[in-house]
């Protein structure tokens, strides 16, 4: 199988904090991967790690083939034009319309896109998370659920060959957790993607993933499928579960 | 724009009616039109209306940027792979370079013939006369170092700003914390600058 995402013996600490002790990680292509764990504990660190957000204090990340920590500021940019990222809250750019915001990860590509060609994009994405109607909405207009699916929306619209999604779930009700869930399993069958969902909700994890890891002081302390860590009676792990 | 015209007017104005006694005890009142126009040209105009933008443009980029930080679009943008340096800065760094020296002149205009309104409170002068009074005193050598002087001001209101925001800590209180040093940072500078430009000038 094609490695996407390689990591090998990652650290990475804030002052004397070691957030990130030990961390190997291999991303198989259509790999759906949950990384459980605590609030704070640097589920989100890891993530931003693997995208060149942060610099690791140690250890290879190599992303697509490509070593991150060796990169080009240029190279690195036009990798990231293969990756998408779900942010927490959507990050969605307040002074730009839904429509705006979604044409923007497309700027490096205009001259390579026919204007009709990123229309018919903007309207495939949209129609995707069925938020056909909000094109032209800015997003102070739209709810919590809805910015996720924008955010989602706009992380599509690029094609990426690896998504990340940060607490995709948090701070949104049930119903539409469920929908976002459903939502991350559609794209990933439709684009074929490979991703890495970062959550602390354990019916995300179960509709999304398929093989789950828990990040607990800087290593991932236990990892399998959802039924097997569920099954696991190790007080760390049970405690997600029950 | 209205709130630089605005206080330009005053400006003129007041400067006018401090001046005007002092100027009158010794019959010197015709210099007044000349001593207004240099005073303004040369330091008020720029100083006061660099401090004005301090106090709303490098205070609105930083919060505007410090907010974009800590609602993660400026890590939006760079995992796009859009430099958000070259995007949210450069741009911003150039508009207020660029535009201030026009908001400067725009300010001298309006303060120069604020002073025209105020002498004509108490006393009587043409429009001509004031303007003929008011240009001739100038040379390039006043009017060039002031406006270069200007760009310098713009430039530091721009990165300042920006940079406070650019690295704003993670945070609600941090935009706040990021709009408020940014006006201070900015109006030092601005003395400073000053300070340096003044210096130069003299030595030239």
């Amino acid at each position: 199988m094609e490695k996407m995402i390689e990591i090998s013996g990652l650290k990475k600490s804030f002052g004397s904090l070691e957030v990130l002790s030990d961390i190997d990680l291999i991303l198989e292509k259509g790999d759906n991967l949950a990384i459980l764990g605590r609030s704070g504990i640097g589920k989100s660190v890891l993530t931003k790690c693997i995208v060149g957000l942060i610099e690791p204090d140690e250890g290879t990340i190599f992303v697509l083939g490509q070593e991150i920590g060796k990169m080009e500021y240029d190279d690195l940019n036009e990798l990231r034009t293969r990756i998408g990222y779900l942010f927490q809250g959507g990050a969605l750019y307040d002074s730009m319309s839904v429509k705006e915001n979604l044409i923007f990860p497309m700027r490096k590509k205009k001259k390579l896109i026919s204007k009709g060609e990123l229309q018919d994009r903007v309207e495939e994405v949209l129609e995707n998370v069925g938020l056909s109607e909000a094109i032209d909405k800015m997003p102070s207009e739209l709810s919590g659920g809805m910015r996720k699916r924008i955010a989602l929306a706009r992380t599509l619209i690029k094609r990426p060959e690896i998504i990340f999604y940060d607490e995709p779930t948090t701070g949104l009700d049930p119903v539409t957790s469920g929908e976002i869930s459903d939502l991350i399993v559609s794209v990933s069958e439709k684009y074929d993607t490979s991703s890495i969902i970062v959550t602390h909700d354990m019916k995300c994890a179960r509709i999304t993933a398929s093989y789950l890891k828990l990040l607990e002081d800087g290593i991932f302390y236990a990892e399998g499928t959802y039924d097997e860590m569920a099954s696991n009676e190790d007080l760390k792990v049970s405690s997600f579960f029950h | 724009m209205p709130l630089i015209g605005l206080t330009a007017l005053i400006m003129g104005i007041v400067l006018t009616m401090q001046t005007r006694p002092v100027l009158v005890d010794f019959g010197a009142q015709a210099v007044l039109p000349g001593m207004i126009s240099l005073s303004i040209i040369r330091e008020i105009g720029p100083v006061i209306t660099a401090l004005l933008a301090a106090g709303k443009i490098s205070s609105g980029f930083g919060a505007e940027i410090a907010s974009m930080r800590i609602t993660e679009q400026i890590d939006a943008m760079e995992v796009s792979g859009t430099n958000p340096i070259k995007y949210i800065v450069v741009s911003r760094v150039l508009a207020t370079t660029f535009m201030l020296p026009v908001l400067v002149i725009f300010a001298d205009f309006i303060g120069i013939y604020g002073s025209y309104i105020a002498i004509n409170f108490t006393g009587n002068i043409s429009l001509q006369l004031f303007t003929d009074q008011a240009i001739n005193v100038l040379s390039f050598d006043d009017i060039i170092p002031a406006v270069i002087k200007t760009f310098v001001f713009g430039f530091f209101i721009g990165i300042i700003g920006c940079y406070k925001g650019y690295y704003a800590n993670k945070g609600t209180e941090s935009v706040g914390t990021a709009a408020n040093t940014a006006v201070v940072v900015a109006s030092i500078s601005i003395f400073i600058i000053d300070l340096f430009a003044v210096q130069i000038m003299e030595m030239m």
